[in-house]
């Protein structure tokens, strides 16, 4: 009796403990640290590398990389001159986060621009 | 003795008026921001890396309040084509400028007051302080303020648990490892006590939360 008491208290914690640890909305993986090396003036290709391996990561977890995350990539595909690339993962921000569509479509447009 | 029986009553005061007075969130609640435009932030302290430092580590606990964060260095970089290459002209664009180009419902305006180490006869520590702005681009109504520091003395375990405490204790890892940029994670503290929802004084959850309309 004791000991059944005991294992139910024990799984009550248990379940309380991991209510208690609130999962974030989003899985960052790198996406801060490599921000703030793109502002440091690192190799883009490096940070591209980082970035579409954590991006795996991420979706084999079936996880929602944060906001930002594939509009970053977007950028580093456009200043190393992969046009392609750099519409696709402006797409795919605007489709993760509609919130977003405005400021896409005036890179599109403004890369668009640049190419022509 | 005299002095400090003066000075006594004046700390209770000040202790009270700082707990007493409950933040005014009526234009926040009404204008239900979306999605932030995270400008660079202003440094008024003497370290250059502070602007970038700073501005990278925003984005988490923004993103995680529930709104949609804009991406931090594609907006610089269309700062920057625009002739716009320092944060104090890009604080001084107008909000209807920064509404039709980037089409985010309100701006983060941050200033940081202090970034680098602080040195004592007996110890150095890192710290890191910021204020700031959230301003609604529509209207142009400042939305909420506040203010938060950090500081790399506080590895005990007095930062409390939850988001806060993960920070800490992540930053001091961090800040062992590489010590020649230890003001970087020390930021990233300071950035989770300023923009974190949930908090007394703190910022309102987002859409994008389950806690959004919460208070």
């Amino acid at each position: 009796m004791m000991r059944r008491l005991a294992l139910a208290v024990g799984v009550a914690v248990a379940l309380v403990g991991c209510k208690h640890q609130q999962p974030t909305l989003y899985q960052w993986e790198n996406y801060q640290p490599q921000v703030y090396q793109y502002f440091k003036g690192e190799s883009p290709e490096a940070q591209i590398a980082v970035l579409e391996k954590d991006l795996q990561k991420i979706s084999a977890e079936g996880r929602m990389p944060p906001p930002g995350y594939h509009a970053h990539l977007g950028l580093l595909y456009s200043v190393t001159n992969r046009p392609q690339q750099m519409a696709a993962e402006f797409e795919a921000e605007k489709k993760l986060f509609p919130e977003s569509a405005a400021y896409m479509d005036f890179l599109l447009k403004n890369t668009k621009k640049a190419v022509q | 003795m005299k002095l400090a029986a003066c000075l006594l009553p004046a700390l209770f005061f000040v202790g009270c008026a700082h707990q007493g007075q409950p933040y005014d969130y009526t234009a926040f609640k009404a204008a239900q921001p979306k999605s932030i435009l995270v400008l660079p932030p202003l440094n008024n302290s003497p370290e250059v890396k502070a602007t970038y430092g700073m501005l990278s580590q925003l984005s988490y606990p923004l993103a995680e309040a529930g709104y949609y964060v804009l991406p931090v260095a594609a907006v610089d970089e269309t700062f920057k084509q625009n002739g716009l290459a320092n944060a104090a002209d890009i604080h001084n664009v107008s909000t209807r400028k920064l509404h039709e180009i980037f089409g985010a419902d309100a701006a983060l305006y941050v200033t940081v007051t202090k970034y680098g180490s602080v040195y004592t006869v007996l110890n150095s520590e890192v710290v890191v302080a910021a204020e700031a702005r959230l301003v609604d681009l529509r209207t142009g109504t400042v939305l909420w303020d506040g203010k938060a520091s950090a500081s790399s003395a506080e590895q005990n375990n007095n930062s409390g648990g939850g988001l806060i405490g993960a920070l800490v204790a992540a930053a001091v890892k961090q800040i062992i490892h590489t010590s020649t940029d230890a003001s970087y994670p020390i930021a990233g503290v300071a950035s989770g006590r300023l923009m974190s929802a949930g908090g007394s004084n703190g910022i309102l959850y987002g859409p994008r939360s389950a806690n959004y309309g919460k208070p």
